[in-house]
């Protein structure tokens, strides 16, 4: 409410043009009735938890055996042992998870809170939402099926905001020392904490594609460069780190305000830079994923670093004060220790930097840092003259002469990498194996901080890799963002039939066990086949990085509409909901179910109906376990890299209990074995090829047609003889009835099935809620 | 000569209760001769790392096939045994046996009931570490044995870490020594 009065006559005096506002009137726009769960607390949807949790169990994996997180402790709690508090380890393993989670969910929330009160002080809080123009009607699938509100401006997206604080306040509690006692409570806490993150994410993708011009929902959205070869280096060159966008605008605005479009290179690694790339496909450029950071900076290729939230190196500064490259920090939650000088004029903080007296500043205004960044690197560079701290060959060689092969290096890899041998043969002049451990590295530098030498020794793989690290030029579609509601109506029929075999989304970081091209090779195997593939963040750029005989990346070669054999990149990891997003329209859009505050029912109707697979090849953060956990609720199985069993819990199913797979059937009440379908709701993949086996097979669902599941038979069968050299030993609990049976594969499947005593099995219309059944029995 | 019980990843701290420390290959004879139904979880690295000419899934097929062990072979590992003419290894995701093995109710590939030794070669270093520590505190009656060549913490016992050579040593001798079962 607004108030304006001109004069006003008090017992304390004349009050003179006093304006007043108070809250907001909410305006109903929404004709659907609310659902049953608004804004759900923390234990709103606790019974849904319990149904999930009764099926896919915990399996818990613990770093270590002690908790050491209060001054009772270190508390042993191997076995059957409880802490000082009473806590025990399985309570102790889900409260780790919940702690990750709500690391997670904090962030996008933090992340999507500042993007939302910028773009309000700069656009105004009456900015339309836009994700679509007239191809989207459900603009916030994720915000309408949690909060039930229908936002329509900027300031509409803070009353789910406010509920995302509060949730993560309250998960947040509850890890504190003598509250939750639970593990399946704190696990139920866990799947409310990756809901709110999926809220989070959807306002701050949201807010950006609506006000920053991004790509919407766009199938088309340009191609983009990508990779370290893109970038002109004979240029000035400004690198960009980071998640929040901001202020890589600020510095692309300032470029084209001054008209200084060929004077500047700007390239970002991780989210910014895909997000750079949506807000001006033709001025930004992309560097490549998270792990290339090290890499980059070291090249001396940066003249400027801009710095501003999430997955950025702790040591960016220290590395850049190597290179002589100064800093800009951007965010107030990574403020590197730079002295704030946003409220310092711009020309001293320029001559400031230009002249070194300082490392770095933090400026927390983006389009201050676009001209102190834009004039800043236009000083800086002619005096840096690219100065990089990556060593020439002979220093290389001579380092690797004196190594002791004492293995440290490769003891501190996360990959056990033979950096021990490969300095062997540096030693011989032969630098090939540096190289080739550069192809699967992390980029993690553990190897330098253990040498006792002080080698740095993944400066010595940058050298050794340097000629195609200069050579990587790919393409890359900008991030498209939403799915349309029309492409949902064409493809939410065979979805649902099973006829598409599934949507599989690769998304998450670049902690890879051999290298980003896994990501791409599996990304090709599935669109081969039809299924429809989604991805995001740092995977989607890895997809890029491969190119065919003919020279062309994925993204040149598959069609970026959602549909069978596809390939789509929506954007960043703020971006993910859009694949949520897509099952839940699925769910309303094509089936028709209530989606406002209706989250139990959507998500029911996505774990027994949309074939969805998430596979996180690299996830290495605490936001990628509450992107995961957000899936896992909405009925998604993810399936992570080697890496991610160090998230320290799984949720399996057991296919050898019968018991755990009975579904409601919705139209007479009764209870049918449907079958281990999804088989787990988090598991663990060890190697790509079992990473394929898995996704074909989650991709099951009790709703799939014969057609359908002859179709998704077909294609998990093949996978397992190609890469298993056998027959799935569990290909009896999938056949439902004989029409079921690939017609190519009949009478080898028929022998397995008389083997196991196969019989024959009802098709259910599948549900785990019983309010959801139309008819029972003697109705 | 003291041999030190150190994380082969030098992060990878366990807590207090560590592996006990096989300085010899018969520690491993001795286990498997004891238990009543042990099982073998080979994972993909068995068929790759170690020299050229022998490699570890080479020893798993033969301690299997002199010892009676039943083999789980995870990921696409399997492949590896059938190109052996090994046909008897059962196929799992690591973290469908891991969590199969801390089910007390659980009968076995074979129905026999539970298995009350778990060895383990061939997963990647850290998967087998938190498998072995779920393992740990979750599964009472299970001993486990890293046999990989480097010193795993969260298994009962695991083989300090050791050179190509020894390992292969060792295994020569535990497969020999086995035979006598």
């Amino acid at each position: 409410m607004h108030v304006k009065i001109d004069e006003l006559k008090t017992n304390v005096g004349l009050i003179k043009n006093l304006e007043l506002s108070i809250g907001r009137i909410v305006e109903e726009k929404w004709a659907e009735p609310m659902g049953p769960t608004p804004f759900p607390e923390i234990t709103t949807l606790r019974e849904w938890d319990m149904k999930l949790l009764q099926r896919y169990k915990p399996f818990y994996l613990p770093f270590c055996d002690v908790c050491c997180l209060c001054t009772f402790g270190k508390c042993d709690l191997t076995g059957d042992k409880r802490g000082a508090c009473g806590l025990n380890m399985a309570a102790q393993s889900s409260r780790i998870v919940l702690l990750a989670c709500c690391i997670g969910a904090a962030t996008h929330t933090a992340h999507a809170r500042h993007l939302v009160e910028h773009l309000i002080e700069k656009y105004g809080g009456n900015s339309p939402l836009d994700v679509g123009g007239l191809n989207i009607d459900i603009e916030a699938p994720v915000t309408r099926l949690v909060c039930g509100i229908k936002p329509e401006t900027l300031e509409d997206l803070e009353d789910a905001l406010d509920y995302c604080e509060k949730q993560v306040t309250h998960l947040l509690s509850a890890t504190h020392t003598g509250q939750e006692g639970s593990n399946l409570d704190f696990e139920s806490k866990v799947l409310h904490a990756g809901m709110v993150d999926q809220v989070g994410m959807e306002i701050a993708d949201l807010a950006q594609i609506s006000v920053l011009g991004f790509p919407k929902a766009d199938p088309e959205a340009p191609l983009t460069d990508l990779g370290w070869g893109v970038a002109d280096v004979t240029k000035p060159v400004i690198l960009v780190i980071g998640h929040n966008v901001p202020s890589s605008v600020g510095i692309i605005d300032y470029l084209k305000e001054k008209g200084m479009y060929n004077a500047v290179e700007v390239v970002g690694i991780c989210c910014t830079a895909i997000d750079m790339t949506r807000y001006s496909p033709s001025m930004a450029k992309i560097v490549g994923p998270i792990s290339w950071q090290l890499r980059f900076i070291r090249s001396g290729l940066p003249d400027l670093i801009v710095v501003d939230e999430q997955c950025i190196r702790a040591d960016s500064l220290v590395e850049a004060q190597k290179i002589k490259a100064p800093v800009i920090a951007s965010s107030s939650k990574n403020c590197l220790g730079l002295k704030n000088r946003t409220e310092s004029p711009s020309e001293e903080i320029i001559s400031d930097m230009v002249e070194g007296k300082v490392p770095g500043v933090l400026i927390l205004d983006p389009e201050k840092v676009g001209e102190v960044a834009v004039e800043t690197v236009m000083a800086v560079a002619p005096k840096r003259k690219k100065f990089k701290v990556i060593p020439e060959i002979e220093e290389i060689i001579k380092a690797a002469q004196e190594c002791t092969q004492c293995n440290e290096c490769m003891r501190a890899c996360p990959n056990n990498m033979p950096i021990p041998e490969a300095m062997k043969a540096a030693a011989k002049g032969d630098l090939n194996p540096l190289a080739e451990i550069l192809e699967s590295c992390v980029g993690c530098a553990r190897c330098d901080s253990a040498c006792p030498n002080d080698f740095p020794l993944h400066s010595f793989m940058v050298k050794a890799g340097e000629k195609s690290l200069r050579e990587e030029k790919f393409k890359m579609r900008v991030g498209r963002g939403a799915i349309q509601d029309v492409e949902i109506r064409e493809v939410g029929g065979p979805i649902v039939l099973g006829e598409i075999p599934g949507i599989v989304a690769l998304v998450g970081c670049a902690n890879y066990p051999r290298g980003g091209k896994e990501v791409a090779e599996i990304a090709e195997e599935f669109a081969k086949r039809r299924f429809i593939v989604v991805s995001s963040g740092c995977a989607a750029m890895s997809m890029a990085m491969v190119k065919d005989e003919e020279g062309k990346t994925l993204y040149e070669k598959y069609p970026g509409h959602f549909e069978a054999g596809s390939i789509i990149n929506v954007g960043s990891c703020v971006s993910n909901p859009h694949i949520a997003g897509a099952a839940i329209k699925i769910a309303s859009i094509f089936a028709k179910r209530k989606l406002r505050a209706n989250y139990e029912e959507i998500a029911d109707y996505v774990l027994n109906r949309v074939g969805a697979v998430g596979l996180a090849w690299g996830a290495m953060s605490q936001k990628a376990a509450s992107i995961a956990s957000g899936f896992w609720r909405l009925g998604v199985p993810v399936i992570v890299g080697p890496h991610g069993s160090k998230y320290r819990r799984m949720l399996l199913g057991r296919k050898d209990i019968e018991k755990d797979w009975y579904v409601y059937d919705a139209r007479t009440g009764d209870k049918v074995y449907a079958g281990p379908a999804p088989e787990h709701l988090f598991t663990t993949a060890e190697t790509k090829e079992e990473a394929m086996v898995l996704i074909a097979k989650f991709c099951m669902r009790p709703n799939d047609t014969t057609k359908g599941r002859a179709i998704k038979l077909t294609h998990y069968v093949d996978l397992h003889k190609r890469l298993y050299g056998v027959m799935p030993g569990d290909i009896h609990l999938f056949v439902r009835n004989k029409a079921d049976i690939p017609i190519t594969m009949k009478n080898e499947i028929l022998k397995i099935l008389e083997e196991r005593g196969w019989k024959e099995m009802r098709i259910p219309d599948p549900t785990l809620l019983p309010r959801l059944i139309r008819k029972r029995k003697g109705e | 000569m003291g041999v030190k019980a150190e994380p082969w990843q030098k992060a990878e701290i366990a807590g207090p209760k560590k592996a006990l420390l096989m300085l010899k290959p018969e520690v491993v004879v001795a286990m498997v001769k004891r238990a009543k139904r042990p099982i073998l979880i080979v994972g993909h690295l068995a068929a790759e790392d170690y020299s050229d000419d022998v490699k570890m899934i080479d020893y798993a097929i033969r301690m299997s096939k002199t010892a009676g062990i039943p083999v789980v072979a995870t990921a696409h590992t399997v492949s590896e045994f059938v190109k052996r003419d090994f046909h008897s290894a059962a196929c799992m995701t690591a973290m469908d046996i891991g969590n199969r093995l801390t089910d007390s109710e659980w009968k076995g590939l074979d129905g026999g009931g539970s298995y009350d030794l778990a060895l383990f070669m061939g997963l990647p270093y850290y998967m087998e570490f938190v498998i072995l520590a779920g393992l740990k505190s979750f599964s009472a009656n299970l001993k486990t044995i890293s046999l990989d060549r480097f010193y795993n913490p969260h298994a009962t016992w695991s083989f300090p870490n050791l050179s190509v050579k020894d390992w292969d040593e060792s295994f020569e001798i535990i497969v020999n020594k086995l035979g006598g079962k």
